[in-house]
């Protein structure tokens, strides 16, 4: 059984060292590799030299394509995680969309946990471009889920519609959604709905698988803006994450609608807890509560969250690592929205606007999605203020722009603390 | 995931039971077949290649199908999966291919001499006629499941053995990522170019990793001859023309097949073939011949006819839109062509198109004339 095999594993925090004993399985065994920490898995099956299999990335603009040389290629194809991961399986995704001229993506893709070491020489340096210089060989990354360091955080309801901070949480021993198995899936599910089913109160909810829900509930969650959907993207259908859809597959709420998880989509689980309003330090403190309080549940079972000191929180996208925290809130910035200053503001303010559909859509009317830019780096403490501040001081302007004032461009603020 | 080992490095620690798909929503043929005993039985097997059961089945577990129409569910990722998976491929290939048995074996007849007829059918019904069909080089693992470095090596011995075929078939390759945009416009025009699939069935089986590297299309000069490399198969090729004369285009076909299974063989290497399942390709739909010849073919009457479908079955043909498989027919032309692929020659796939649209012109110009056809129905082929 599978839990009884994740209480071998290590139950404290320190880097995912895991040995896997495949029972019955083909595979040839463990080498050694003397130059990482993890026991890499057994080497993958080469016709071709690695020249011969290197990836066309000459049309490519991804964070992948601008760290995968042919050296860096040729030392890690042959090497694969205890599970199996192999690095071609890691850059799929982005060897299969080139990407955007102005967008950069990053182009690869964790399978578990030890990924992240085994395949260090090519995803140290993407997470180093991605997220703006911090170096995970070097540097500490600092968790923070206290929410009573938290200072103001009640926005004027007249502009913030609502507030809303989401993160990750991956369960340790398990693989990610590129490469788990059916069985493995399902255990994250199995262990999740346990945890779940443990909040009490204000967070006292109710999961809905999607293979079983009725039309009646899908209709629902929908009209709550609950509902996920299959992937479409193809930056997540060429990973490998939609497999088996929609098996093991579910959405968890608290009666009161304002804590949610999405089991088995990106990540093993995405947390969110939501208001409408301007109330971010409400929203936060619930995040923290309910984050902590579902650690606790698991941690009862043997189970702990995916996490070291130098990458924060393991999630599947290196995009999302640290914190994995997006804090952020619908904001109505008539004035500010049409002034030339106002995308210098949010960069020096260390902000980030989106249309109010998520990532990628165009803002309706001058309402906007503003958050955090920043994931790794900084705690969860730290980037709920710095948007707290930071929308603060957008709507500052606002009021300045309506009573015919000037307004003026912040000093940018430092991003590693 | 195509092309790793971690299905079986990491599902051997769970049950089968805790691996087995959620079947009870599908309706494809790998659905109908796959118990949890035979999963079981499955689950620990591997191809040389590593392609494994969960590999086989991906797409079907991800496409549960439609109500009306039966997909396949299962792809191969080489040659051996056909073998090391019998137990799976078998039943799914015997209720495909019309009680095809595991003991049975099958004919290929690619002498074009033995076709009769054909040189006739009348082109004021008959617009086009086509002849298509996919082959396999042995010893490289199918698209489900290929590296770079194999797709490629295809693509060069493809371009090699193209490019020393001559007269009629003389020609040129052009790779999808080297192509200049009037290449592309032109090769558009001619309803030549091959796309990046998009349909689900193909994405959920790893076929279109790292488009579009590998991927190309060769023509002759004359563009009666076309061969699309690394898309669905290794190779597809195409032997087609407009007007009524399936002789010729299949004189073509048979010709410019066998002139390149000679130049793969110089170079050391042979299409995938056995006696039992004809020629291997990625879908087991597609084995035997991996035949579809056809025509478009005016019948607006006909198509009208109670008994339309009801000739089609009888004369073991299938009806499509002139868009290809799931299009509608417009302006009551319709895309015409063998339902078979396995169990019987190419020769007799194509002398069934070609007497069975003879017929069916027949039939038209009798209904255009305002007379029955009921003494022309077919027997049961």
């Amino acid at each position: 059984m599978a839990s009884s095999f994740a209480r071998v594993l290590s139950s404290k925090r320190k880097v995912g060292i895991l040995s896997l004993v495949g029972a019955g399985s083909l595979t040839v065994g463990f080498f050694l590799n003397r130059e990482q920490h993890v026991n890499a898995g057994a080497n993958v099956r080469r016709i071709y030299p690695p020249s011969a299999e290197y990836p066309d990335l000459r049309k490519h603009n991804n964070c992948m394509a601008s760290h995968l040389t042919p050296a860096v290629y040729a030392k890690l194809c042959d090497k694969s995680t205890p599970n199996g991961y192999t690095l071609d399986e890691a850059i799929q995704t982005g060897v299969d969309n080139p990407g955007h001229p102005f967008i950069k993506t990053v182009g690869m893709v964790a399978g578990d946990e030890e990924s992240y070491e085994v395949f260090a020489d090519l995803f140290n340096p993407v997470i180093k471009e991605r997220h703006n210089g911090y170096d995970p060989c070097t540097m500490k990354h600092p968790t923070d889920l206290d929410s009573s360091k938290i200072r103001g955080g009640n926005f004027d309801e007249k502009y913030v519609l609502s507030s809303r901070v989401r993160t990750g949480r991956s369960i340790r021993g398990l693989s990610l959604p590129p490469a788990c198995t059916r069985a493995e899936r399902r255990e994250v599910e199995r262990v999740v709905i346990d945890a779940v089913a443990g909040l009490k109160g204000d967070l006292a909810g109710k999961y809905y698988s999607l293979t079983l829900m009725t039309d009646q509930e899908q209709q629902q969650l929908i009209d709550d803006h609950f509902l996920f959907d299959k992937p479409v993207s193809p930056l997540l259908t060429c990973a490998g994450m939609a497999r088996d859809w929609p098996d093991a597959r579910g959405i968890w709420h608290n009666n009161e609608k304002t804590f949610l998880v999405w089991v088995n989509e990106e990540d093993h689980t995405r947390v969110i807890s939501m208001e409408k309003g301007g109330n971010m330090k409400r929203v936060f403190e619930r995040f923290c509560k309910g984050l902590l309080e579902v650690e606790r549940l698991i941690q009862e079972k043997g189970w702990e969250f995916m996490w070291n000191e130098h990458l924060g929180y393991i999630l599947t996208c290196p995009s999302n690592l640290g914190t994995g925290l997006r804090a952020g809130v619908h904001v109505t910035l008539p004035r500010l929205s049409k002034d030339p200053r106002f995308p210098k503001i949010l960069d020096n303010l260390r902000l980030q606007k989106r249309g109010t559909g998520g990532v990628d859509t165009a803002a309706v009317g001058s309402t906007f999605d503003i958050s955090n830019l920043d994931r790794l780096g900084q705690s969860e403490v730290q980037l709920v203020q710095t948007v707290i501040d930071g929308v603060n001081y957008l709507i500052e302007c606002e009021k300045r722009l309506e009573k015919g004032q000037d307004i003026k461009i912040p000093a940018p603020i430092s991003q590693f603390k | 995931m195509p092309f790793g080992n971690t299905h079986n490095q990491l599902k051997m620690n769970y049950t089968a039971e805790q691996e087995y798909p959620d079947l009870s929503k599908h309706n494809n043929h790998m659905a109908k077949v796959l118990t949890l005993e035979m999963y079981a039985n499955l689950r620990d097997k591997q191809t040389p290649s590593g392609f494994t059961v969960d590999d086989v089945i991906q797409t079907g577990v991800d496409n549960p199908g439609h109500p009306f129409i039966m997909t396949v569910g299962c792809v191969a990722g080489d040659e051996e999966t056909y073998e090391v998976f019998k137990e799976l491929l078998d039943p799914v290939i015997e209720d495909r291919h019309g009680g095809y048995k595991p003991t049975d074996k099958h004919k290929t007849d690619l002498n074009p001499d033995n076709l009769q007829g054909g040189d006739d059918l009348d082109p004021n019904y008959v617009l086009s006629s086509r002849v298509r069909t996919g082959r396999s080089i042995r010893g490289f693992c199918l698209p489900p499941h290929c590296s770079r470095g194999e797709r490629r090596g295809i693509e060069s011995l493809s371009v090699e053995a193209l490019g020393s075929l001559d007269g009629d078939l003389k020609g040129k390759y052009y790779a999808l990522k080297d192509m200049t945009e009037e290449e592309q416009q032109q090769l558009i025009d001619d309803h030549f170019l091959f796309d990046k699939p998009v349909s689900p069935l193909l994405l959920a089986s790893g076929m279109a990793r790292d488009w579009p590297d590998g991927r190309g299309i060769w023509h002759n000069d004359n563009k009666t001859f076309l061969v699309w490399v690394n898309e669905e198969d290794h190779l597809r090729v195409i032997s087609m023309q407009k007007g009524g004369n399936m002789k010729e285009v299949f004189n073509r076909f048979c010709t410019g097949l066998t002139k390149i299974e000679e130049l793969f063989k110089e170079k050391g290497h042979e299409f995938m073939w056995n006696e039992h399942l004809g020629y291997v390709l990625t879908c087991p739909s597609n084995l035997g011949t991996g035949l579809r010849g056809g025509v478009h073919v005016k019948l607006p009457n006909v198509s009208k006819h109670e008994k339309f479908g009801e000739i089609l079955k009888r004369l073991r043909l299938q009806k499509r839109g002139t868009g290809g498989v799931d299009t509608a027919a417009v302006g009551g032309v319709f895309d015409i062509s063998n339902a078979d692929r396995l169990g019987f020659s190419e020769v007799e796939l194509v002398q069934m198109v070609v007497d069975g649209v003879k017929l069916l012109v027949e039939m038209e110009k009798r209904l255009e004339a305002g007379q029955s056809i009921d003494d022309l129905m077919p027997e049961q082929k």
